[in-house]
């Protein structure tokens, strides 16, 4: 870790996000800060709030009620545009553009922010070199023409092609497949290690979340419940953390087996 | 069979082109009309994604559009300022207004249609509202939208078949012309020439479809797809072209030295037509045609300046336009009628050309001369024992069978409506015993028909006329003139046999007119 530590990037106050048509709100009252250069996951299960959290950060909603900031500044405040491109995005199935080659999906933030050609398709060369694809194979192909898993690498490399210093990732392993899941994963570690980026990610595989996260945030109802490292997840006595845990040792129980 | 085959081929090495010339004008008025169509459909497409309020009411306006009979909505169009009027650009805007709602459809389907997940990417990315539109929304939603242009483009290419109703040409033109004569190779020839265009239009946007439906897409345009593309512009390019021509020699009709003649769509109004426009060019005056106009269209051109005269009978003057009951006196008919044409419409009636198309109630000869039969009535007492065949304009008309038989005191063993062109064979092959015909049609002396006299003088006069717009008349010597010449020169013998000529012998009518012209020393 390289960044200068404790610089908070995102900051939660007391923000609520809530449907016009709902009694409850989706998000209640949140209060959370990533710090520059952590890896943070949201970690829960369905309908928790833990994506719409996400999309308050870049802006693709705005709270109801109370604040989110991104470095110090209002998401609100921000020129929509510009705060996204600020920020790295991955969704999944990458949510890849059907008519674009691999080489335009990845280069597509360097091209809208004017970069050079050959500035661009050289980045977009060493993302893919990055994240394992090999270049001169994959550049010119069509996103149906990629597997599940190349397809979500290619996600990534788009996610970081203008080296934003925030990535948010959404469930971004969740449509592949287990031994693919846990290459990608560990590739993913590696790389936001080296990269030094700021990272929210959002999952509800426990696994994913003690391996990636330098804390979890776990959510229910549209609050966290509990915000500790993975360590102190592990040995937190929260009845949802624990369910989580004993999932886990389950699965390793039938793996041992 | 074979003789069938071996006429269509004479016809058409005769009619080439012409049948060219209207399928370039087809081609131009669809490629024309689905042009504009697309440069208004696509980006309202566009607005209603945007707010979805519109949403609605806008397609249900374009869909109002579409149900309304293509004929109705040329009539509705023409009285109106700008828009209206008749020809070329009637037409294109009827066309625009019913390709619309296919186009706006696709468009709205085909953007709606773009994955939630590409579209919240593409947001997410930093593309701003116009990229996503351009970049993403736009090129996802193509093939949808092709698709809708591909069934915009055949349905023009029928409706436009109809334009020819309001004079804007196309290939409308021979199948209202075959409809008229009952002549199949006009109207196959234009119909077969418009299904054809249809099918290719639908074929080659068909393969602009595919090109850009996303299963088949690959990298780029392959050269073949450029070519297919280039084609397709280069037609529709070249149509519009030449419609665009087409009309700008359509335009302009009150020059001085041009005079622009209009007639209805039957043969005889044809000729009249035709009989002028050959005069006025022999003495040096440049002729607009716009002939075969339906309805009351020729008056309506009148009114409108886009034409300076037409032929008409003071009978359908005095009902038709200046909505009066009927009357029989020949004489007072066309003096009130030149009178109010002149106060009202500013319209001057030519004398009369000497000649009446009236009913005519028609027996075969043999009967007239055995039963010694000169008027109608001689024939009330025949009619217990007769069968009548009658028009359905005759059976519908103020001036047609009720008041008719009513006069006479007239009961036949039995009515049969049937098509009025089809009464004459049906009267001389004995299927029926009194019909009731026009009295200028040209077969009534070929198969031997005898008209009797309206003794009780029932029905109205129809003496054939010139309605001329009178500052036309003061703008050009020659005209006065030439009207002047015509006056009382056309018999009803005559008339029929001119009738005859294109109709019976399918003579061209342009050479009829003109041997008429030589034989009479006009």
């Amino acid at each position: 870790m390289t960044a200068a530590p404790n610089k908070t990037i995102v900051e939660f106050r007391g923000a609520t996000f809530s449907l016009p048509t709902a009694a409850t709100p989706i998000i209640d009252a949140l209060n959370l800060t990533v710090s520059s250069g952590e890896i943070l996951i949201l970690l829960g299960e369905s309908g928790c709030g833990k994506t719409t959290t996400l999309k308050l950060i870049n802006r693709l909603l705005a709270p109801t009620s109370g604040q989110v900031m991104v470095e110090g500044k209002l998401t609100t405040d921000w020129d929509a545009i510009e705060l996204r491109r600020h920020i790295g995005y991955v969704i999944q199935e990458g949510g890849l553009f059907p008519h674009f080659t691999i080489e335009r999906n990845v280069g597509l933030v360097p091209e809208l922010l004017g970069w050079a050609n050959d500035r661009r398709i050289a980045r977009v060369r060493e993302l893919l070199q990055m994240v394992g694809l090999e270049p001169d194979k994959f550049i010119d192909r069509y996103p149906r023409e990629l597997s599940g898993g190349q397809r979500q690498r290619v996600g990534v490399a788009r996610a970081l092609a203008a080296d934003p210093p925030l990535l948010l990732l959404d469930e971004p392993f969740g449509a592949l497949d287990p031994l693919t899941r846990a290459s990608v994963q560990k590739e993913f570690a590696e790389l936001t290690r080296r990269m030094d980026k700021t990272t929210v990610l959002v999952t509800h595989d426990v696994r994913e979340a003690l391996l990636l996260g330098d804390r979890i945030a776990l959510m229910d109802a549209g609050k966290i419940v509990l915000l500790e490292t993975p360590a102190g997840f592990q040995r937190s006595d929260n009845p949802k953390a624990r369910a989580y845990v004993e999932t886990l040792l389950m699965e390793q129980a039938v793996d041992k087996e | 069979m074979q003789a069938f085959i071996v006429m269509s081929w004479t016809f058409l090495q005769h009619n080439w082109p012409e049948l060219l010339l209207l399928t370039k004008q087809h081609i131009g008025l669809v490629s024309a009309s689905i042009l504009v169509a697309v440069l208004i459909g696509v980006p309202t497409g566009i607005l209603l994604t945007r707010y979805r309020a519109l949403h609605n009411p806008v397609l249900g306006i374009a869909n109002i559009m579409q149900t309304i009979p293509s004929l109705a909505l040329f009539g509705l169009l023409i009285p109106l300022p700008f828009i209206g009027g008749i020809g070329w650009r009637t037409a294109l805007v009827a066309l625009v207004l019913y390709s619309l709602l296919p186009i706006i459809r696709n468009t709205v389907t085909g953007i709606l249609g773009v994955d939630t997940n590409v579209r919240e990417a593409a947001v997410a990315m930093g593309m701003t509202g116009g990229q996503i539109l351009r970049q993403v929304e736009l090129p996802l939603a193509m093939g949808v939208i092709i698709t809708g242009v591909r069934i915009a483009t055949v349905i023009a290419v029928g409706v436009t078949t109809i334009a020819a109703a309001v004079g804007a040409g196309g290939l409308g033109v021979y199948i209202f012309r075959g409809l008229r004569q009952y002549d199949n190779n006009l109207l196959l020839s234009g119909a077969i020439a418009s299904a054809l265009l249809a099918l290719i239009a639908d074929f080659l946007l068909g393969l602009l479809e595919q090109r850009f439906s996303l299963e088949k897409k690959n990298r780029g345009l392959s050269l073949k797809q450029k070519s297919l593309l280039a084609g397709i512009l280069l037609i529709v390019a070249l149509g519009v072209f030449a419609s665009l021509r087409t009309q700008r020699s359509a335009t302009s009709a009150t020059d001085a030295g041009q005079v622009t003649i209009a007639s209805k769509d039957f043969t005889e109004s044809i000729l009249l037509a035709e009989i002028i426009s050959q005069l006025l060019e022999a003495r040096g005056v440049t002729v607009q045609r716009r002939f075969e106009l339906g309805g009351n269209l020729p008056h309506e051109a009148l009114l409108s300046g886009e034409a300076d005269l037409y032929p008409e009978y003071t009978g359908t003057a005095f009902t038709a336009i200046l909505h009066h009951d009927p009357i029989t006196d020949p004489r007072a008919v066309y003096d009130q009628t030149k009178k109010e044409y002149e106060d009202k419409l500013n319209l001057e009636l030519s004398p009369p050309l000497g000649f009446e198309n009236t009913f005519a109630i028609l027996v075969r000869g043999n009967d007239a001369r055995r039963l010694r039969l000169t008027t109608i009535s001689d024939a009330v007492p025949q009619a217990p024992q007769w069968r009548a065949g009658l028009g359905q304009d005759f059976m519908s008309r103020a001036d047609g069978y009720p008041g008719f038989s009513k006069a006479y005191g007239l009961k036949f063993a039995e009515v049969r409506e049937m098509d009025l062109s089809l009464t004459y064979i049906a009267l001389a092959s004995n299927k029926v015993d009194l019909i009731a015909g026009n009295s200028t049609e040209g077969r009534i002396a070929k198969l031997d028909l005898v008209q009797l006299q309206d003794d009780r003088h029932y029905f109205p006069p129809y003496e054939a006329v010139y309605i001329v717009r009178r500052d036309s008349l003061s703008r050009s010597q020659i005209l006065r003139e030439v009207i002047k010449m015509v006056g009382n020169r056309i018999t009803t013998d005559e008339m029929r046999e001119l009738n005859y000529e294109v109709d019976g012998d399918k003579k061209d009518v342009k050479e009829v007119v003109r041997h008429w012209i030589i034989s009479r020393k006009l």
